[in-house]
């Protein structure tokens, strides 16, 4: 019995003192990863997006609720015409590839994509993301017809190689065509704070 | 105990280094060591995790009751693991991207629960600080020379941290063209027999 009540009091103990510390470890570095997740992850990819901007679209930006996700949205300013960016996900070779989608509110097409999070093949996926002209293909696409590839009768040329890999940015910029379709009318009301 | 702490040590980094040796821990050897840095970092959060794991199951050795002792270690080592984890997204977020999986996966990884089995929870503190240290150095050593040999065949360079690249070939030769199947999962395995394979013919003289 008394072996009984040691093993249950020794892992009781370990396990609370475990969850403290880990509760007390995340409280103090929340900030610094979402500003890292921010800066590193999406920063590149919105700021080769918007290169014109009058503003700084990573600072200035909203939050939106689609269905249960948080949504951030990113607003540029370009010769005074309001941008917005936003990531959606596809499902790739090796695992979701993140994909942040510029939207032209005013003409309701493409902007410009650019992948952010992949674990794609080195060298031959990873080009969705290191190859500028094949996100720049999607560039003034109708943000309200699905994109795709040419195999499936689109318009946009898939990366030799990596046909998994293509679908799946072209299936991220469909989905942020009905994200954008579900939430137009609330994006635009919170345009005009921005302006 | 008569052996010295200088060989508790000395023993992680040859005669019983883990990828080549033990054969222990191959999913993160084979998964990440696609860049010498990926293998460099790696290691450095194994070896992280070994000694801090090392060090608790040590002084907690005559506490931990034998029944439980296996899931005692594993709450220890996720803790540190877990740490790591939200370190590395803080202060070295692209590390953390390239990763990915493989931080969370080190609580499964043999070699932290086998050091802490076989050895932490028989040995005092000191001996067993050592340990965690030789192995968790013979292990980031082991992954960085698997990385960098894979690199420099599979992409023709030799990434030392996120942006210090030692050599590249492309740049030196610019006939040069990589052997992608190196930097891919099959190649990973044609690399580590190689190396096991000249380890021992080196040790067998």
């Amino acid at each position: 019995m008394g072996e009984m009540i040691k093993m249950f009091v020794v892992l009781t103990i370990l396990s609370s003192l475990s969850g403290g510390v880990l509760a007390y470890v995340k409280e103090n570095t929340q900030g610094r990863i979402e500003d890292a997740v921010l800066q590193l992850v999406k920063g590149p990819a919105i700021k080769a997006i918007f290169q014109d901007a009058a503003n700084d679209p990573v600072a200035d930006r909203f939050n939106l609720e689609d269905g249960d996700r948080k949504l951030d949205i990113f607003v540029a300013k370009i010769d005074g015409k309001q941008m917005i960016a936003f990531e959606t996900f596809g499902k790739g070779y090796g695992g979701d590839i993140g994909l942040v989608v510029g939207v032209n509110v005013a003409e309701d097409n493409i902007f410009g994509v650019g992948v952010t999070t992949h674990s794609e093949t080195a060298g031959l996926g990873s080009k969705a993301k290191d190859d500028p002209s094949f996100a720049a293909q999607f560039a003034g696409a109708d943000i309200k017809a699905p994109v795709k590839v040419t195999a499936d009768g689109g318009s946009i040329n898939a990366l030799s190689g990596a046909t998994i890999t293509s679908r799946a940015v072209t299936s991220a910029a469909t989905e942020a065509g009905e994200v954008y379709e579900r939430l137009r009318p609330q994006i635009i009301e919170e345009l005009k704070s921005f302006n | 105990m008569a052996k010295s702490i200088t060989h508790e040590f000395v023993k992680g980094l040859w005669e019983e280094v883990p990828p080549f040796r033990l054969v222990l821990g191959l999913c993160p050897v084979l998964g990440v060591t696609t860049k010498m840095q990926f293998g460099i970092g790696m290691g450095l959060a194994t070896t992280f995790v070994l000694v801090c794991a090392n060090i608790l199951v040590s002084v907690l050795r005559k506490v931990i009751p034998a029944k439980v002792r296996i899931a005692c270690f594993i709450v220890i080592i996720a803790t540190f693991v877990t740490l790591v984890e939200l370190l590395m997204q803080a202060f070295a977020y692209p590390l953390f991207l390239q990763l990915g999986i493989f931080i969370p996966l080190i609580v499964v990884n043999c070699v932290v629960l086998g050091r802490a089995e076989a050895f932490a929870s028989k040995n005092g503190l000191l001996p067993s600080i050592a340990d965690g240290l030789g192995i968790g150095i013979g292990f980031t050593i082991s992954l960085a020379a698997l990385g960098a040999l894979r690199e420099i065949l599979g992409a023709g360079t030799l990434t030392l941290w996120e942006g210090i690249e030692l050599v590249n070939l492309v740049n030196i030769f610019p006939g040069f063209q990589p052997f992608q199947f190196m930097i891919q999962a099959p190649g990973a395995f044609v690399c580590l027999g190689l190396m096991l394979c000249f380890m021992n013919l080196a040790g067998s003289k």
